[in-house]
């Protein structure tokens, strides 16, 4: 049985029984998808910051800087990056004091963006929120594709030489040595501990649950109103420009990922091809106007082009090889 | 008790770096600290600090909060923890 039925009957009391909406209709369905969608994915999402204030407490960026510049893992220092890029939890904010970071730690260029790459990409929706939505299967194929993207991306990043087009005078800088944060390195007993990660998490739930809503409000107003014979007619996996179009569509907006969700949930449950929805979802939470303006205060023009264009296309083969495995 | 404290808000410019700083701006205030909070949006320092993560609240060149998660409650402790 589904561990979420429970909130299931929940949402059809409330919408069918005390709203007294009619099952079936559009403002029924849309009220009930709305009701279900935010308990759940308000669920999860406190329980996922949970593990990630403890990923957070343990698995500090400056880790991972650590791991990367003491060994060279036999070549295989593409693929590390990559996982490390997993476990550290990401915000674009961070793009330019990590990339900085890691280059002045003498990390080769194309580790870095292997690991600039597979941070976002694979991250902690893709981890613990997609078994949860679309099940085992699409949750480990994402993401052995997304390592699969960085880990390339990264390797053709260093073939091409891009070095010339890194802002020189950044990375004359030496930076000094990294000052303890928080805690002033004072250990936690365990109860203290629970508590930190407890407190650490609701601060991030509690700023990206209005974007839930929001995007589950979005996610609700697709199930509930639009048809599904307009979705089969246009966006079926046969026509093969849905993907692009996804991807071009997505790749200058910026949400969170756990907000992207539900509108993916609902364009799914409506037939839209899964590696189309996919496609949608990853160019959103990887690629974005914003953080293209970060990163272009330390890259010039054909870096920044590079990033994005290798990014592109390995979401966009991504989509496709979804819709034609599924 | 010091009233003379150095308080620094590092950031890239992205709208999370921002809050910190209204944020610490707020607590200072608030807390009737005698200091102009300063905001750092130059790369070049912030990466003389160090820091792999942004936003950064920096009291008296000390980092004490990075990353994105930041609530009122920690910036008040911390600049609290500076002023006695």
């Amino acid at each position: 049985m589904d561990i979420f039925y429970p909130i299931q009957l929940f949402s059809d009391f409330i919408s069918y029984g005390l709203m007294g909406v009619a099952r079936g209709s559009y403002l029924g369905d849309t009220i009930n998808f709305f009701i279900y969608d935010v308990i759940k994915i308000g669920l999860l999402l406190v329980f996922i910051n949970y593990i990630m204030a403890m990923t957070r407490y343990y698995f500090p960026m400056e880790k991972a800087r650590d791991i990367l510049t003491k060994k060279r893992w036999f070549g295989m220092n593409y693929l590390m990056a990559a996982l490390l890029g997993i476990v550290t939890p990401f915000c674009s904010c961070s793009s330019i004091p990590l990339f900085i970071g890691f280059l002045g730690a003498g990390i080769p260029i194309g580790v870095t963006f292997a690991f600039l790459i597979s941070s976002p990409l694979i991250n902690e929706s893709s981890l613990y929120l997609f078994p949860a939505m679309f099940g085992w299967k699409v949750a480990i194929l994402y993401n052995l594709f997304g390592l699969a993207i960085a880990v390339i991306g990264g390797i053709v990043i260093q073939k091409l030489k891009v070095e010339k087009y890194i802002i020189p005078e950044l990375l004359k800088f030496k930076s000094r040595a990294q000052v303890e944060t928080d805690n002033g390195g004072n250990k936690l007993s365990l109860k203290q501990l629970i508590i930190y990660f407890w407190k650490d998490g609701i601060v991030i739930t509690k700023k990206i649950f209005p974007y839930v809503v929001l995007g589950v409000g979005v996610g609700a107003m697709i199930h509930g109103f639009i048809p599904n014979d307009l979705v089969e007619k246009y966006l079926s996996a046969k026509s093969l420009w849905t993907v692009p179009l996804a991807v071009f569509l997505g790749a200058p907006l910026y949400a969170n990922s756990v907000s992207v969700i539900p509108i993916m949930d609902a364009l799914v449950g409506k037939g839209v091809p899964l590696g189309t929805v996919l496609a949608f979802m990853t160019a959103i939470v990887t690629l974005s106007l914003p953080e293209a303006l970060i990163l272009k205060k330390i890259m010039k023009w054909p870096l920044l082009a590079i990033f994005f264009g290798i990014t592109i296309i390995g979401i966009m083969l991504m989509g496709y090889s979804f819709n034609f495995i599924l | 008790m010091n009233n003379n404290i150095k308080v620094q808000v590092l950031g890239a410019g992205c709208p999370t770096c921002k809050k910190l700083f209204e944020l610490t701006k707020q607590v200072v205030k608030e807390l009737a600290i005698d200091s102009e909070v300063e905001y750092i949006t130059d790369i070049q320092k912030i990466i003389e600090m160090g820091v792999m993560q942004t936003p950064v609240l920096v009291i008296n060149s000390k980092t004490v909060l990075a990353g994105s998660s930041f609530d009122l409650e920690k910036i008040k402790n911390k600049l609290k923890e500076a002023k006695y």
